[in-house]
Order: structure tokens, then sequence, then C-alpha cells
């Protein structure tokens, strides 16, 4: 068999219509895994209504948590902590331990507890177009990065477990943790944008981040007639960077009705948007995935 | 006063409402924009740049002439940011969250501090508002602490406005805390409501009151309004979609200088979140 390619769909800027594309592609394409990379505030689920088949706790960092009856409130925990994290009550704010551990090292009274705190869950879930690996981040936790690293590894797991060929990943806005940790390692990345300045201005960030990884990308240009001028300039910007361009979309209310529809572009526009998708999706084929 | 501006959900109209709010306002007024990612403010508030610093954290060197190979730091090191093998020491500065640990449980001090770059921060001017951002160098996973250094800039006893990145974990943490008062924008679709939700639980563990900004109010369903009336959360001003205002904003327009009109109702705006805080029982 082939190896299995991976495609990692981003934007820097968020709101350009990553998921909806992923959606699409996802009904597009018959053989692949899908993996929703974007666990802090995922929405894959919400086109793709997942049946949801094993779901499992994420174990994220520990979090240090101080005994009152065996502190003697002597202060070295507060003088080695450089995340401001114990104020002058020995009380650690959870949201600023860093889960580093070095006032519990540094503790002579073992006052200081350290467990592993539960920051999450993932699934695996079959829905109308295949498998799916998706995870919910607890409200304000951390390490979102470990969690995407474990649900890529369990989707190339099922990929090769079942033959699939390809994983489709809808990554996270941004350009940090949890968006390096959804790219490294892929096939290819596709960039969607938008526009705008402040489309082109993250498209540039993101650019700078698969190329600093050597990873090959495409770029999207979402609702492009917002704004001809922009689409010309993203073009050019493209062209200069030896960028291929995948495709543009124009902006259509059809996207929005479809979501509201629970359905993704090809199911609810077939003809239109969704075709252009399709022809959308053989460049990206022919130009980025290719052996 | 800090009021910080967040959403959940990427594309709402954060960076929008945020330079939005800072430019209708009469009192002094500064903008910091913590969405050290992908950040955009800069874009519609061209500010005079005025002041720009490097940002870096410490982390560990090996003088590997004092190495005993001892693992005590690689042992301490939660992050695996040192490995040791043997006889051989490797340190990873990508992984490394500078905790500083390893140089004190290093015994033949054979760790010296060095320097990774996190980022830039720059400050400038834009007419009377004072604008800062960051800049995460491309390739660093950590943004939290030069958010927190971003932060670091605001004045006391000016009234604050932060920007917030997209999402709910702990970039938008970093960012919120401390507020006294967030706004969230969203938008009427079933991403935006859902990611909405995930936004007030977060805010929720941190106890900070929060009302919603809905942005191209008209474009979707009525399911965030229904939300918001069961939850109770002040539902603080529409803004339709309107073509003119997206044509705007791709060329770094703020949506008062596309809308004048608007300005009026930031400025209502803020009188209601300014009521909102002082009605709050402070601890």
């Amino acid at each position: 068999m082939n190896k299995i390619k991976e495609l990692c769909v981003l934007s820097g800027k968020g709101g350009t219509g990553k998921t909806s594309i992923v959606g699409a592609l996802a009904a597009l394409i018959p053989k692949k895994v899908l993996v929703d990379c974007d666990v802090d505030a995922p929405d894959l689920h919400l086109l793709l209504a997942p049946n949801v088949k094993s779901r499992e706790e994420f174990l994220g960092g520990r979090k240090a948590i101080i005994i009152p009856e065996l502190c003697t409130d002597c202060g070295r925990c507060r003088e080695v902590c450089r995340f401001e994290a114990i104020n002058e009550d020995f009380h650690v704010d959870p949201t600023s331990c860093e889960g580093c551990g070095v006032c519990v090292h540094f503790c002579s009274f073992g006052a200081i507890e350290f467990p592993l705190a539960v920051c999450g869950e993932w699934y695996v879930s079959e829905t109308r177009f295949g498998l799916m690996v998706h995870a919910q981040l607890g409200a304000g936790q951390e390490n979102s990065g470990m969690l995407v690293a474990l649900i890529r590894g369990k989707a190339h797991d099922l990929a090769e477990e079942k033959g699939l060929p390809l994983i489709l990943v809808d990554g996270p806005p941004g350009i940090g943790c949890p968006v390096i940790s959804s790219l490294t390692g892929a096939d290819g990345v596709l960039i969607v944008t938008e526009p705008t300045l402040s489309g082109l201005h993250d498209l540039d960030r993101v650019l700078s981040l698969s190329d600093h990884f050597k990873i090959p990308g495409m770029v999207l240009i979402n609702k492009y007639d917002l704004n001809q001028e922009m689409t010309d300039r993203i073009e050019i910007f493209c062209r200069e960077k030896g960028l291929g361009v995948a495709g543009r979309l124009p902006y259509d209310p059809v996207v929005t009705e479809a979501m509201i529809q629970a359905k993704t572009i090809p199911e609810w526009s077939l003809n239109g948007l969704g075709a252009e998708i399709s022809t959308i999706w053989e460049r990206i084929q022919g130009q980025l995935l290719k052996d | 006063m800090i009021i910080s501006v967040a959403s959940g959900k990427g594309g709402t109209g954060k960076t929008s409402v945020a330079v939005a709010l800072a430019l209708s306002l009469k009192e002094p007024v500064q903008l910091l924009d913590c969405d050290v990612e992908a950040p955009n403010g800069h874009i519609f508030m061209k500010p005079r740049w005025e002041k720009k610093e490097t940002f870096f954290v410490q982390t560990p060197q090996v003088d590997e002439a004092k190495c005993t190979y001892c693992r005590a730091c690689s042992q301490l090191c939660q992050f695996k940011a040192i490995l040791v093998l043997g006889e051989t020491i490797l340190t990873f500065p990508e992984m490394c969250h500078a905790c500083g640990g390893c140089f004190l449980v290093c015994e033949p001090k054979a760790l010296n501090p060095g320097k990774k770059e996190l980022g830039e921060i720059e400050e400038g001017w834009s007419g009377p508002i004072h604008f800062v951002h960051g800049r995460l160098r491309v390739g660093e996973p950590m943004s939290p602490p030069l958010i927190r250094e971003v932060k670091k800039r605001t004045k006391k006893d000016t009234l604050a406005i932060l920007d917030a990145p997209p999402g709910t974990s702990c970039p938008v943490i970093q960012t919120v805390k401390g507020s006294d008062y967030t706004i969230l924008v969203t938008e009427p679709t079933p991403f935006g409501l859902y990611d909405l939700k995930l936004a007030v639980a977060a805010l929720g563990t941190l106890n900070i009151s929060c009302g919603v900004i809905l942005n191209r109010a008209d474009i979707g369903d009525n399911q965030v309004q229904t939300y918001l009336q069961s939850e109770g959360i002040p539902l603080l001003m529409e803004i339709p979609f309107d073509r003119k205002i997206a044509e705007g904003y791709a060329q770094g327009q703020s949506l008062v200088e596309i809308r004048p009109e608007l300005k009026e109702k930031f400025q209502k705006l803020f009188q209601d979140i300014k009521g909102q805080i002082e009605k709050t029982p402070h601890e």
C-alpha cells in the first residue's frame, strides 16, 4: 500500500472557513480519516453528527496543590515559582500554574501534591462520511498541543488498520502550540484565507510556519468576491512565494444555510459551491499530494 | 479598568469590536492586541511605532565539562526539554517552558541560562490611543508568556482594552485573566453558538462577567439570542451584515470609519458595561 497522506487545513486568522471546507471535503473524498484538531473550539462535529464509538479521558499536565495542614508558610515555593502562581496565602492559582513541579521538588515539608489533571476528552466516532477522531478540551484547560498529538496519532493508527489512504486534519487558528502540533509531519497544508489585509497578514505567518517545518502548501481564497483587489493581491503574493492557488470560492449564503441544517456544502449545494470545491480537491490531489 | 474582547470562534469580529470601542471613547484608552499568534489590530489602528523590544526566556545551556550526568535536571523537567542518556545530555529549547527548575537542581552548576527568543513587543500611538501588540516568533509554540509580557504594558488608571486570541484554552485564559469585564463577540450560526458556550464556560472558571455582541446578526438563525436569554447573559449590541463593512474591513478600515454612527452606540455600550462592573460586588 502507498504511504498514508496527511493534509492539514490551516488559516492563521480564524473564521476564514476551515471547518466548512473540511466538511465539504469530507463529503467529497471517499476514503479517509477525519481529525478535528481545533480541540478547544471544535466545530466539525456540528456538520457531521458523529456517532461516538469510544470516549476517553485526556490526562494533560499536572497542577500543584498545597495542603494547608502541612504547609509551614516558609515561602520557598513562592521563591522558586517563575509563574507567580502561588499567592501570599499559599494558595496555587490553577490558571497560572504551569505544571513545572519546581515548587513540589523544593518544598521541604512534602506539603505540595502534584496530581495529573483530566484536561478533556477525546473520541473515535463514525460519521456518514467515515471515521472521525475528535476531542474537547475542558473549559480553560491547557496542553492542547499534547491532545492534538494524541488524536492525530490515533487517526494514523486507524488509517493503517483500515487501509485508508488519507488523513484530513481540520486545524486550529493561529500559529502556536496546537497549530504546530497539527502540522508537524503532515504531507501538505491547505491554507484557507480571505481577501482582507488581516487574512493576508496571517496567511504570511502560517506560510512562514509551514516553510519552517518544510511542509508544502497551497492556498484557497474564500469569499474572494468580497474584495477583488485583495484577492488579486493575495494571488500575486502566492505567485511570488511559489505557492499554488488551489482555487477561490465566492461569498455564498449557502455556507451558513448548510451549517444551520447541519449539512456539508456539497449536500446542500452539489452543483454550485460543491462542484467548485470538487475542482479544488482535484488540484490539491494533483499538486500537493501527488506521489 | 480592563475590558477584554474574546470569542471562542475565530473571525467573528473581535478585532473590529476592540478597535471600534477604542476609537469611539472620549476617555484615555489603551488597546493591547494579545492575539500574538495572528495580531491584526495594527492593520486598523495604523500606529506610529515608538518602541520595539525582543522578549527572551531563559533556557538551559550545558557546560559539558561540569556535567556529571546525574539526571537531576531531566528528572525534574516536566516538559521533556532535557534528556540524559548515559554520558550524553541533550536540551530541546522548543520544549522548554522556562520554569528555571533545572538551574536550581543542578549541583555541579553545569547549566547556564541561555536565551530563547519568544517574540517581539511593539508599542506606539494611534492619535491619543496607546497601542501595544506582541508578535510570537514563527515556530515558537508557547504564546502565554509573551501575552503576559504584553499585558505588563497596561497602565494603571487608564482604560485598557485587550483583544484576545480565538479559542478557549491557555492563550485566551492568559489574556482575559484579571479583566473587569469580557465582551464576547459571536455570530448567529451553530459554530458561533457552540464556541460561545465554550467561551462562557471558560470565563465562568475565572469569575469574569461578560456580555455578548452579535456580529453579522442577520446571516443565520436566532439560537444565540435564545441561549443568551436562558442564561441571563446581556446582549450588548447587534451589528447587521453589511457588505460595505466587509469591503472596508478588507482594506484595514475600522468599523467606525465605515459607519461613524456606531460610535455613539459604542459609547453607550461602554457606559452600560461600566454600570454592570460597578454593580458587581467585589471580594
